[in-house]
């Protein structure tokens, strides 16, 4: 799209990743599910992103598609380019896709139970992505063991024989993570790697993530839900909404300044300590089906701001600041932020009781 | 209870196997005569058990136990390599059609569906009709080839369901070819199920080899199966009631066995599923919810 004008500037050298009006489309019985629908990002080498979103606006097929992970009924649109380390993924061979896959860009499941295979041993498991990329039992089996010590797990010369149900969730997260880092890859993928955790479990793993970015100046695209997660860990967040980018900023301007009201939203929604409030408020409504995208703008019926235009025009993104960016027509028309109503979900609900 | 029963009745199950496949290894050592002696053709033919012979003799003269302990060589082998070979093209079948998926899925069921739509032992009668004197590499080829359907249904559902598993998107994410991951993360999945299946075919198999013997498809003379002595009998059953009994009796006692031990296998094998393998009611993901 053109007029997707990321935030990306002059200074910035060229990124690791560079999406481009990513198209992920189901073609499921009840229509075509435009799951991700026209999403633009890009990542730099050692940066942490987060990309932001409620369940359903795409964030995690917008991942998929980065591994070329998309399975029938679903297919990657063609004009969709996905660029990684100045190699086309869209026209790449299978085999060279199996080479980057794991190697260069790995993923970190988000259930560590159900991501490890129960029938091998951790250290087998790590030892196997080795084993992918070539390399020799003995090298494997080496590797697998310093990297159970490099994500923590003590004693990781025993903890290697055990089979994953002998370890705790959180430990298990950990080979997970380690299965993902054992090729040192440029860019990890973490599709919501804490949420299946205990909070305490949750803080150790996101530290862990941030030492070994550190440490291996590993990119990391964070994929999660949660806002709390996203400002520990991540320098830029990208936000979507409906299959889209709705705002994109660095964590500060983002938490400070936002400027779509999903994100907003978003942030009221999230409990703040010092704060008494008796009850978090709540985005009215739900995601719209993504068979069915409304005209216009998508978020529009949950917003206390819409009107007429927002019906009729689909917003492009437009510049707000230096690196950030919005989906909302409220950049040209800032004045209405100050007289917010009932949004349309609101009023519909209460014209029914 | 059930439980204890049916793993006592395995127990004694694979004693009897581990038994009948011993007796059938040291054959040479422990048949009282040879299988193919006529003894006597006049004063020995067709003689009823006694301490001397203790399962009789048949028409020929021939010692009765030694024959059915040497047809035991033949109908066991026969049995277990039919069933390895229908096992191994039945799992390569199942794991491709299931893996594979979509029109390649859709093309090798109804493939399947038109094969077992032929009556399997009409069609064994007309091709070994065909390759008479082939003897038992004919017999195994036959039942084996025809013998892989139902198995290869059972592990193509069991591949469609250990596909969704998130370990398996999580080897593909990491590089693993499809080979690999199939061999690797599949197989595993297979097995027990494939098991259980392919001990209750031997049962199958040991009957439908006797029967296929009795039609005179089967081996003859040296390396007369089971049902082939049987057949040696034919026309005189009422006079001679040991020649059918002996035989008859073991390819019922065998098959029995690995029935009753396909039973155990299986009780074990879905046990292990129930604590092996975690929650059982995770969801298949799909990339749509995600």
């Amino acid at each position: 799209m053109n007029s997707a004008r990321g935030p990306r500037t002059a200074d910035m050298p060229k990124p690791l990743l560079s999406i481009q009006d990513l198209r992920t489309y189901f073609y499921t019985e009840a229509g075509v599910a435009r799951a991700v629908d026209g999403v633009s990002l890009h990542i730099g080498t050692g940066e942490t992103v987060g990309l932001v979103g409620e369940s359903g606006c795409g964030k995690s097929v917008t991942a998929m598609s980065v591994l070329r992970l998309i399975q029938p009924p679903g297919r990657i649109e063609a004009g969709s380019r996905l660029e990684f380390e100045g190699r086309d993924l869209m026209t790449i061979t299978d085999r060279e896709l199996r080479g980057i896959r794991g190697a260069r860009i790995a993923m970190v499941f988000q259930e560590p139970m159900t991501a490890l295979n129960p029938v091998f041993t951790v250290g087998d498991q790590i030892a196997e992505v080795v084993r992918i990329h070539g390399g020799t039992r003995k090298e494997a089996w080496d590797k697998a063991v310093e990297m159970l010590g490099v994500v923590g797990i003590p004693s990781p010369a025993d903890r290697a024989g055990d089979y994953p149900h002998q370890l705790s969730g959180g430990m298990r997260q950990r080979v997970v993570i380690a299965m993902a880092l054992v090729m040192n890859p440029a860019l990890v993928i973490a599709d919501e790697p804490t949420t299946a955790l205990d909070v305490t479990i949750q803080a150790q793993i996101l530290e862990l993530l941030r030492d070994l970015q550190k440490k291996f100046g590993t990119s990391i695209l964070l994929i999660t839900h949660d806002l709390g997660v996203v400002a520990e860990t991540a320098s830029r967040v990208i936000v979507m909404y409906g299959g889209e980018v709705v705002e994109e900023a660095l964590v500060e301007t983002l938490f400070d300044q936002p400027h779509h009201p999903y994100t907003e939203g978003l942030l009221r929604a999230m409990p703040r300590v010092g704060e008494t409030r008796e009850r978090l408020s709540t985005i009215p409504g739900t995601v719209p089906p993504s068979t069915a995208w409304p005209a216009g703008c998508r978020f529009r019926d949950r917003c206390p701001y819409s009107w007429d235009r927002c019906e009729k025009e689909h917003p492009a993104l437009y510049q707000i600041g230096s690196g950030h960016v919005s989906r909302c027509h409220l950049a040209e028309d800032p004045e209405r932020r100050a007289h917010p109503h009932p949004a349309l979900v609101e009023r519909a609900a209460e014209a029914l009781t | 209870m059930s439980s204890i029963v049916s793993r006592r009745g395995a127990l004694i199950a694979a004693t009897f196997i581990a038994l009948l496949a011993l007796i059938a290894m040291a054959a040479p050592i422990i048949s009282p005569y040879s299988p193919t002696a006529q003894l006597d053709i006049v004063l020995q033919k067709a003689q009823p058990p006694s301490w001397a012979h203790l399962f009789g003799t048949d028409i020929a003269s021939r010692d009765l136990l030694s024959r059915v302990i040497y047809g035991g060589r033949t109908s066991l082998s026969v049995a277990l390599l039919a069933v390895v070979l229908s096992t191994t093209v039945g799992i390569a079948y199942g794991m491709v059609a299931g893996y594979a998926g979509g029109v390649t899925d859709m093309v090798m069921m109804r493939l399947l569906d038109g094969l077992l739509a032929i009556p399997r032992v009409l069609l064994l009668i007309v091709a070994l009709s065909f390759w008479s004197g082939g003897g038992e590499p004919a017999l195994i080829i036959g039942i084996g080839l025809t013998g892989w359907f139902g198995m290869s249904r059972l592990v193509r559902a069991e591949v469609i369901a250990a596909k969704p598993r998130e370990y398996v998107s999580a080897a593909v994410a990491l590089g693993a070819s499809s080979r690999r991951i199939l061999i690797r993360h599949i197989l595993p999945n297979v097995i027990g199920p494939a098991t259980v299946s392919a001990t209750v075919a031997v049962a199958q198999v040991i009957a439908l080899e006797a029967g296929l013997s009795f039609l005179g498809l089967g081996a003859r003379t040296a390396h007369a199966s089971w049902g082939s002595i049987i057949l040696d009998g034919q026309g005189a059953f009422a006079e001679f009631w040991w020649i059918p009994l002996f035989p008859g009796l073991a390819v019922v006692s065998t098959a029995l066995a690995f029935n009753v031990l396909g039973d155990g296998l299986r009780e074990v094998v879905s046990g292990r599923q129930l604590d092996g393998r975690g929650a059982p009611a995770d969801p298949p993901q799909t990339a749509a919810t995600a």
